[in-house]
């Protein structure tokens, strides 16, 4: 198999003397649609902080493209081409939803404040641009008719989609999704899935999930990864996942 | 019927409690010693009754404000014209508006004092706009702007006494150096916000007022500094004659009088009204600047980090540099506005930049609507001129003010006028790829 683009090995994260995340394993290769599951308060989340770099591992390595990055500042890491979504939609929710988008641009806008005052060829070509790109994907997940609208005045599921939305303007490699179906009903829990997998087949992304819906989870993963209270307990492709014995006695208890 | 009843015998205790003891007593001094008086009967009818006011008032309150509901102020946004006409309107307006300020000093609907009150109000709009940035787009809650607007005056007071600096030349190094403080406070409040990020920029305000006040021998202390020179005209001075020294007299590098230039008499307004007509212009370079800022990549950054920092780190915005580039940039204006606000007095003193400056300011940008700057303005040309016209009711002033703010934060909790979202057009052919 290539290279992986993402590798996590031997992550622990300890919180005073709580052990939350102890020695997790995981690798996303390119286009490749990698799940982790776990019952309530295994640390999922806490894995994911530890890689985008909201948290610095306690130890551990994590390997983007080559490179090791883990204690790297979240920022940094979005350069780099990897972007987040939150388990609690985080938008910005007093600016409009194209204004949501431009911002996500502002790292890929090298316009300095003269260029911007002066409305330079350049700046507008920028500005241009950014617009167009942020326009294709609000058509992309169907939220061109708000495009002036204030994003907190959204639907919920709508406020999920722009969040995807607002990711993959950025032109990430790697998306990590925290719990995206999570308050959305099955309709659009469908329709989620969807999009994950064009997501993947047409811009060439990796995505990491978190995700408690089995349905989703089953559907659309290559490998999926089990972790219980911090430690790893299983990993592999849905199938192997279902029949292991443990992972069916960590979520249906034993017997 | 209960239920109101002890709240409002407890209303009417403490009124009568309070307006028996500030006016039913009275202290009179007859000779060296204090006597104490009870008022005259009529007083004390009055405070019965007022007593009885309240007690009434608490007791039947809801139904009474039942009665009455407050009226709603219409929406400005309402009011304007929507899309493209809308615009069309809307910039003839600025422009009548831009070109009445400029007319009007020389109109008979002026005089020299309402001319030196707007000029004031010119530099409060300065002021109130430099603060949105940091407080209303960028959502860094700042007590200590006052600081920036002293850094900005004494700058130009120093330059000017010990090098002799122009106030051309002083301006934009005032704006400068209340820059670099600007970014010197933002690198350690970069970790904090809301309550603490306060307390740290009250404390820093207070800093540069008590160094201004004990720095004796460099600022004068608290005798502050005095005779800093106005704004020339290209060369011509304002004042009746021109101070010049010997040698530059011999140079001939004399500035000339304005008066004497153009052969006319000699009359103080003319100095006024150019300084109004510089105030002016400097508030249009201000309102032009914030405005481009606001719809700049870096504007729509500042607003993102007040919504939501967290989410700006992960889409891989640099909090630091954009909370940064907000102070400094607020502080500029600051520099700016007490440069002019140092030209205009022609005195300073540390008594300039207390504490209450800061307050001032920040109701502006409160009261007019974060981030508005429409709203700015109105709001700071109401908190100067209002104080000036209800100079009558003297000691009132303050409780008139203090109401004024209760009542704008139940009618209309986000401001005179609400800031309204730049509306983006996507062309509805955009295809890319």
């Amino acid at each position: 198999m290539s290279k992986a683009l993402l590798e996590v090995s031997g992550l622990c994260m300890r919180f005073g003397g709580l052990l939350a995340v102890n020695n997790v394993s995981l690798s996303v290769h390119d286009k490749e649609i990698v799940s982790v599951i776990g019952p309530n308060g295994a640390g999922k989340t806490t894995v994911f902080n530890c890689i985008s770099g909201f948290y610095t591992p306690t130890q551990g390595t994590i390997v983007f493209d080559g490179e090791q990055i883990q204690g790297l500042k979240g920022h940094k890491l979005a350069r780099k081409g990897m972007v987040r979504t939150f388990q609690h939609v985080r938008l910005f929710k007093e600016m409009t939803v194209i204004e949501n988008l431009l911002v996500a641009q502002h790292m890929h806008m090298n316009t300095n404040l003269l260029s911007g005052f002066l409305k330079t060829p350049n700046y507008r070509k920028t500005e241009k641009r950014a617009m167009e790109n942020a326009a294709f994907w609000l058509k992309k997940v169907n939220l061109l008719e708000f495009a002036n609208r204030e994003a907190g005045n959204l639907a919920y599921g709508q406020q999920r989609r722009l969040e995807i939305a607002r990711c993959m303007v950025t032109s990430p490699r790697l998306l990590m999704l925290d719990e995206p179906a999570a308050g959305l009903n099955p309709n659009e829990t469908q329709e989620l899935d969807q999009l994950i997998c064009n997501l993947r087949d047409e811009f060439d992304v990796s995505i990491l999930l978190i995700e408690h819906d089995m349905g989703l989870v089953m559907g659309i993963s290559d490998q999926i990864v089990v972790i219980n209270q911090g430690a790893p307990l299983a990993s592999g492709t849905p199938a192997e996942v279902r029949d292991n014995p443990d992972v069916i006695k960590a979520y249906l208890g034993e017997e | 019927m209960n239920r109101p009843l002890y709240p409002a015998i407890f209303a009417a205790i403490v009124t009568l409690v309070l307006t028996s003891m500030m006016l039913g007593i009275q202290l009179k001094t007859e000779g060296i010693n204090l006597t104490l008086h009870s008022a005259s009967e009529f007083t004390w009818y009055g405070i019965a009754g007022s007593t009885l006011a309240v007690f009434l008032f608490q007791l039947f309150r809801e139904q009474l404000t039942g009665l009455v509901t407050l009226p709603e102020l219409p929406s400005v946004a309402s009011l304007l014209p929507e899309g493209k006409k809308g615009d069309r309107i809307k910039q003839l307006g600025i422009a009548f508006v831009i070109a009445a300020a400029l007319i009007w000093p020389f109109t008979e609907f002026s005089n020299r004092g309402a001319v030196d009150l707007a000029t004031l109000a010119l530099i409060y709009i300065m002021l109130g706009l430099g603060l949105n940035i940091v407080v209303g787009l960028a959502g860094l809650l700042d007590l200590g702007y006052v600081a920036f607007y002293a850094v900005g005056a004494y700058t130009y007071a120093l330059l000017s006494l010990y090098y002799d600096v122009s106030f051309w030349v002083a301006l934009p190094l005032c704006g400068l150096l209340a820059a670099t403080f600007g970014f010197l406070l933002g690198f350690p409040v970069l970790r904090l916000r809301g309550d603490y990020l306060a307390i740290v920029t009250l404390g820093f305000g207070e800093i540069i007022r008590i160094l201004l006040l004990n720095w004796t021998n460099v600022t004068g202390g608290p005798n502050g500094i005095s005779r800093i020179p106005k704004p020339d005209l290209f060369g011509l001075e304002f004042t009746k004659r021109v101070r010049c020294s010997a040698e530059d007299k011999l140079a001939d590098a004399c500035n000339v009088p304005f008066h004497e230039y153009f052969g006319i008499a000699y009359d103080p307004s003319y100095k006024v009204i150019f300084l109004y007509l510089l105030a002016v212009i400097l508030v249009l370079i201000t309102i032009y600047v914030i405005n481009r800022l606001t719809r700049m990549p870096i504007g729509r950054a500042w607003e993102a980090l007040r919504e939501d920092e967290i989410a700006c780190r992960s889409l891989g915005l640099n909090p630091t540099i954009v909370k940064l580039t907000a102070f400094t940039i607020g502080a500029t204006f600051a520099g700016f506005a007490g440069c002019f606000f140092a030209a205009r007095q022609g005195f300073i003193s540390p008594e300039s930049f207390v504490f209450i400056e800061s307050a001032i300011i920040l109701s502006i940008v409160v009261l007019g609507g974060m981030g508005s700057q429409l709203g700015i303005i109105l709001a700071a040309i109401i908190l100067t001129v209002l104080p000036e016209l209800a100079r009558e009711f003297q000691e009132y002033r303050m409780l008139m003010f203090g109401l004024l703010m209760v009542f704008m934060m139940i009618w209309r909790p986000q401001g005179l006028v609400p800031k309204s979202r730049p509306h983006l057009e996507l062309a509805s052919g955009d295809k890319p790829q």
